[in-house]
This record gives C-alpha cells, structure tokens and sequence, in this order.
C-alpha cells in the first residue's frame, strides 16, 4: 500500500528525516516509536502533505501513485488520513458541516452521488454513539472548546465517516486518560481491516496494549533504526530508548 | 467655499422651493444653518479627525443632482425580491421620495404612526419638531448640514407607548438613477416599555448616485429597539448613512449593521445612553476590489449603570479598504459603567487595508470598560486541517472565510432576515456551497 524508500527531509534545511525506509501492506498496523525530536511528527506531515517540509531525496509511492507529489486533499481523497497530534479548532464551522463537506467530497473524487442528508445522519449518529461522543458535538464548531479526550475522539470519528485506506494516528495517545485512551482504542480497533493499513506514531508503549501492532520500529535522529514485532516495544518500554541510540553511534 | 466651485450651492436655490416644509419656521431655520455651514465646510474633509481615513475627494468630482419630481417609479419586483422581507411591514424611498404604492403596511396597528416624511411635515409639523434635529445637528459633519439642507424626505414612524410590534419595519432606500443624490430622513419613535424591529436596506442600481441618509431614533423608557442595517448599494455608489439614538433609561438597542456595498461607503451609529440603558453594535463589512468601507460608532454613557458592547467584523479582498473607528465616551457621572469593544479583521490579499482605531474616553472612576483589536489572515493550520479532511484549498479558505463572518449573522434574531445575510454573505465568497 505504501512503499517509502530513502526518503530525506528538510526543514528550514536542517536535515530531520536521513533516510527512511518503509514498506507498509493492507492489514498490517505499524508503530513508530522514537524520542521526542526523532522526525516522528515530521513523517506524519509529510505524509499527509503539510507545507514547510522540503524533500531532498527518495519517494513515498501510495497505491501505485507518487504520494508526495499530490496536494493534501487529494491524498485525503485517494484515502490517506491523519489524526492529528493537536486537531485545529474551527469556530464558526460546525463538526456535521464539515463531516458532511468531507464525505461528499471524497463521493465526488470517487464518482459518486452527494450523500443523502437523512442517510448521512444516520451514518453519523451511529459512529458517534459508538465513540461515546454526545450528539450536541455535531453542532459545535469544530474542536472548539473540546477537551484533549473530545479532540481526539472528533478525530477518530472523521476517520471512521471518511473510512480510509491508510491511517495515521499522529501521537493520538498523548494527554489521554487511560479511560479515553480505551475510547479512542476501540474505535480504532473497530476500524481494523484487511483493507487497511495503520500507520501509529506514539512517544508511549501504553497505547500498544490497546492496539496491537504487527510491526514497530523505532526512529531516532532521522532515520528507523530498529525494526521488529510487538515484542520490541516492551523491550523499550524496559530499557527506554538509550541503548538503541548508544548502539547507532556505535555503529 | 464659493459658489462658483461648489455646483451643489448653484443649484440650491432652484431646489429650495420644491423642498418639503415649507411652512415651518424651525424647519426653514435648520435648514439655512445647514446651508451656511454647507456652503463653509463642504463635505467632510481628511484635516477633521473623524474623516482621517476616508478621503471624498473623489466624490467631489462629480455632481449628484436630487430627484424632484415624484413620478411613479418603475421598479421590477423580482429586482427588489431578495432584499425586501415578506414577513414585515415595509416603507419603501425611491429615489429620495417615499412610494406609497410600494409600500406595505398593512395590519400594522392603528395606534403606529406610519407616513412619508414630507407628508409628516405637512399634516404633524409640531410632532415632528419635538424630535427633529434633537439627536443630531449640522455641526456634527458635513454630511449632516448637507442632509439637513437637501433632504426631500423620508419616513415618520411613532410607536406609542406598551406596543410590542411582532414584526420589523423595513425602511427600503432604493436609488435608481444615474447621478441621483438620495438626501433622507427618517425619524423613529418609541414610547415607554415600546418593542420594535427597524430594518433599513439600501440598494440601488448598477450606476453611480449618492445616497445620504439620516436616522434619528428615540427609544422611550423601557423600551426596546433592535434595529439592522444593510447596506447593499451599487459597486459604483457613494453612500453616507447616519443612526442617531437617543435611548432613555432602562431603554435598550440593539444594532446589527452590515456593510457589503458601495464603492465608498461610510456609516455612523452614535447613541446617547440613559441611566440603566444597554446597547449592542455588532457590524460586519466586507469589501472587495476598490471598495472603501468606513464604520464609525460612538457611544456616550453620559448616565450611571450603562452596559454597551460592540464587536465589529472587516473582511477585505483585493485592494479594498476598511475602517473601524469606534469611541466610548463615558462622563464623569456615569459611574457603574460597563462597556467592551471589539474589532476583528481578516485581510484576505496583501493589497487589503483596514485602519482601525478604538478610542476610550473615562472620566468616571468606578467603570468597566475594555477593547480588543486584531487584523490577521487566515489560519494556514485550519487551511491544512481542511484540505487533510479532503476539502479543497480554495474551497477551505472560502470556509474559513465564510465562518469568520457568519458569526455576525448568527447572531441576527429574525429568520428571514439570516437567511437573506447568508445569501449575500455566499454571493460575496461564491464557491462556498452550504
């Protein structure tokens, strides 16, 4: 599904990815686990088409297609989508609207009817029940005045109403309480298929006792220095990242 | 200034003749000092503090005639349809002239007085003179001697005292010829525990005139009047319109002024606060291309236990330009004063301007009283967040764009009016679809 080879980026030419290597197929769930200042945050914006990251070098091809060479909404639309770490607030623009304009624009892109506004509600009403979500937060603006908890959840219930093929979860875990941690796990559990690929980038291992990943790799300085299966994050969880930093400057 | 370069002097004379109230000495007393001051000052220059942003110099070069004779205008009705209201009693101006014909007031209660103000001269002279010029003179600017000199007419609206109206009042100013001035005024009365919604439209068509209009407005004791302004002239039009309350105690105002049209427009709102009284200004303007949009609000707490608050919103495109100006003047005797103003502007080009300017003036020592001001663009991380969620860029920031604004028309109370404001809001950002 997505196929990242040597890819380098810059910003504000300051090298922060040296080279990352990453082959991800339907399915499967990924973690990318690394310090604070690894290029964690750094991979999830390039992906997803952030401006301010200069590719220096190497590809990231999605589904056939050079991913770094589509706009965002066109990779939102071919089915690539981010949790964000800290979701924007929107006043003035109402979370239905916008899971609505979101929705007819992926139909759209896709060659499809505009949704029907009674099914639409429908569809949405029961994501959100199944997030625990009050039905008021259709009509609040978007993020605004949401708790970190709600911000996370109004994230994942976007992603559950767009459905999409590749996933990002860009440190979705952090500043949750262990009960909306739960929340925001199942409703990502619910979301697993053989059709779709997860990409969770994460500072803490708690998450992986939620979701259980099939691979996690490790990224430090730029660059995934260890890879390996559910096992290596407890193994961080256990010794922290050090010994693996040690062993890159060794080598 | 001499007669010789002020051609508006020049044709003065022929005009004052067919001039409505006639017959009235303290009428005819207004107006001569209105012409006297006319004849001196002009319009408002750039030198007067109030008029620093807005230059009319090139209102000076043009000449606007007022329209004399009050022949049946021809207006096409699917013309005015999206700006008059179906559910309200409507007074329609033409051209500077109040049209009967266009007019619509049935169901209005008997107990409101309802005429055009040239009518009202003639039948209610002394009714009119208790208000008339009482909350605004000719020594307030230009516009003002030049409104009291020139104007034609207008329309008188008495609400007595206890009526609650469950409708607005549509005051429609429409100009429909090129080279028109439209010089109106409009008197507006309340009486105690009094209820009313006051709407003024201005529209026009597609060529240059000048509309400059006054409102005088008097809210009796208790008494409470939401009134809206939108201001929807023609992209070649030149419009000055004026809001002069004067609100007794415990009375309440609640203004919502929209600012969409015009090539050179300029409003002012001024209320004298009673004891107890409360007023809302929220005002919103959008301005694209070469527009020039002025906004002017002052509010005096001249009486103890006063609340006024104001938020105004700019949106300006292209190479429009905007400016707030906003003054709170509270006296030394209008103590327990609470008062906050807010102006907020999106510059949505690198060639937009807004000057803004809040001005707090306290002489009293046991107040409240606060103001914000912010001028930014659109916000690339909601830009980002948009597009991450599949909406396309142009698409997104006509969102946003449309989100800032709507604000303002949210918080209007009448359905059919919102609905109205968010058709022109969309028309103004066109690829937003709801």
């Amino acid at each position: 599904m997505l196929s990242i080879k040597d890819l380098t980026v810059n910003v504000n030419d300051k090298k922060i990815l040296k080279g990352i290597n990453l082959e991800i197929k339907a399915g499967e769930i990924h973690a990318i686990m690394g310090p604070n200042g690894s290029g964690k945050s750094t991979l999830s914006h390039i992906l997803s088409g952030k401006s301010g990251y200069e590719v220096t070098g190497g590809s990231a091809t999605y589904q056939g297609k050079d991913l770094l060479a589509m706009p965002p909404e066109i990779r939102a639309r071919e089915g690539v989508f981010l949790a964000f770490q800290y979701p924007v607030e929107i006043p003035g623009v109402s979370n239905v609207y916008l899971l609505k304009a979101a929705l007819n624009a992926v139909r759209k892109y896709n060659g499809q009817d505009e949704v029907d506004a009674m099914d639409f509600l429908t569809l949405v009403k029961g994501k959100i029940k199944a997030l625990e979500m009050d039905e008021k937060f259709l009509y609040r603006a978007v993020n605004e005045g949401f708790s970190g908890g709600e911000k996370k959840r109004n994230e994942i219930l976007q992603m559950a109403i767009l459905e999409p093929k590749l996933c990002i979860l860009d440190e979705t875990d952090s500043g949750l309480d262990i009960d909306a941690l739960k929340v925001v796990a199942d409703g990502v559990n619910s979301l697993r298929s053989p059709d779709r690929a997860f990409i969770m980038v994460t500072h803490y291992q708690r998450l992986l006792d939620y979701i259980k990943p099939d691979f996690v790799h490790v990224l430090a300085h730029g660059q995934i220095i260890k890879s390996g299966g559910p096992e290596l994050a407890l193994e961080l969880e256990e010794k922290g990242y050090g010994w693996l930093e040690d062993g890159q400057v060794a080598a | 200034m001499n007669t010789a370069l002020n051609p508006y002097m020049a044709a003065y004379p022929a005009l004052a003749a067919v001039l409505p109230g006639q017959a009235l000495a303290w009428l005819q007393d207004i107006r001569a000092d209105a012409l006297a001051r006319f004849s001196s000052h002009g319009f408002p220059s750039a030198r007067e503090e109030d008029w620093r942003y807005t230059n009319l110099a090139a209102l000076a070069k043009q000449t606007f005639a007022p329209v004399v004779a009050a022949a049946e205008p021809i207006i096409d009705a699917e013309w005015l349809k999206p700006y008059q209201l179906a559910d309200a009693w409507s007074l329609v101006l033409v051209d500077g002239h109040f049209c009967a014909a266009l007019s619509r007031t049935d169901g209005l209660p008997e107990s409101v007085q309802v005429l055009g103000m040239a009518d009202a001269l003639q039948t209610y002279g002394g009714q009119v003179a208790a208000y008339f010029g009482k909350a605004v003179d000719s020594a307030e600017h230009g516009f003002i001697a030049f409104n009291n000199a020139w104007f034609t007419d207008g329309v008188f609206v008495d609400i007595p005292a206890q009526l609650v109206l469950d409708k607005p009042i549509q005051c429609l100013h429409i100009v429909t010829q090129a080279g028109a001035v439209a010089a109106t005024r409009n008197l507006l009365v309340l009486g105690a525990n009094a209820s009313a919604q006051w709407l003024e439209t201005f529209v026009g068509a597609e060529v240059a005139y000048l509309s400059a209009a006054v409102t005088e407005a008097f809210v009796g004791q208790n008494a409470s009047l939401t009134a809206y302004k939108v201001q929807c002239e023609s992209a070649q039009a030149y419009h000055f319109g004026g809001l002069y309350v004067q609100q007794a105690r415990d009375a309440r105002f609640n203004q919502h002024n929209f600012a969409f049209g015009g090539l050179l427009a300029r409003s002012d709102i001024r209320t004298d606060l009673g004891q107890g009284s409360e007023c809302e200004l929220n005002g919103l303007y959008l301005g694209v291309k070469r527009q020039h949009i002025d906004n002017h609000t002052r509010i005096n707490h001249t009486q103890p236990h006063a609340s006024s608050r104001q938020l105004y919103k700019g949106v300006l495109d292209g190479r429009a330009r905007g400016v707030f100006q906003g003054r709170v003047v509270v006296a030394e005797q209008a103590q327990k004063t609470d008062s906050d103003m807010n102006n907020r502007n999106l510059l949505l080009s690198p060639d937009a301007e807004v000057d803004t300017k809040p001005q707090l003036e306290i002489y009293a020592d046991d107040v409240k009283c606060g103001h914000g001001v912010t001028i930014g663009q659109l916000d690339e991380k909601s830009v980002f967040y948009l597009q991450s969620r599949c909406i396309d860029e142009e698409t997104a920031r006509n969102m946003l764009t449309f989100a800032f604004a709507n604000e303002m028309v949210d918080k209007v109370a009448n359905e059919e009016l919102k609905i109205q404001l968010q058709g022109l809001l969309l028309k103004k950002f066109s690829s937003v679809i709801l």
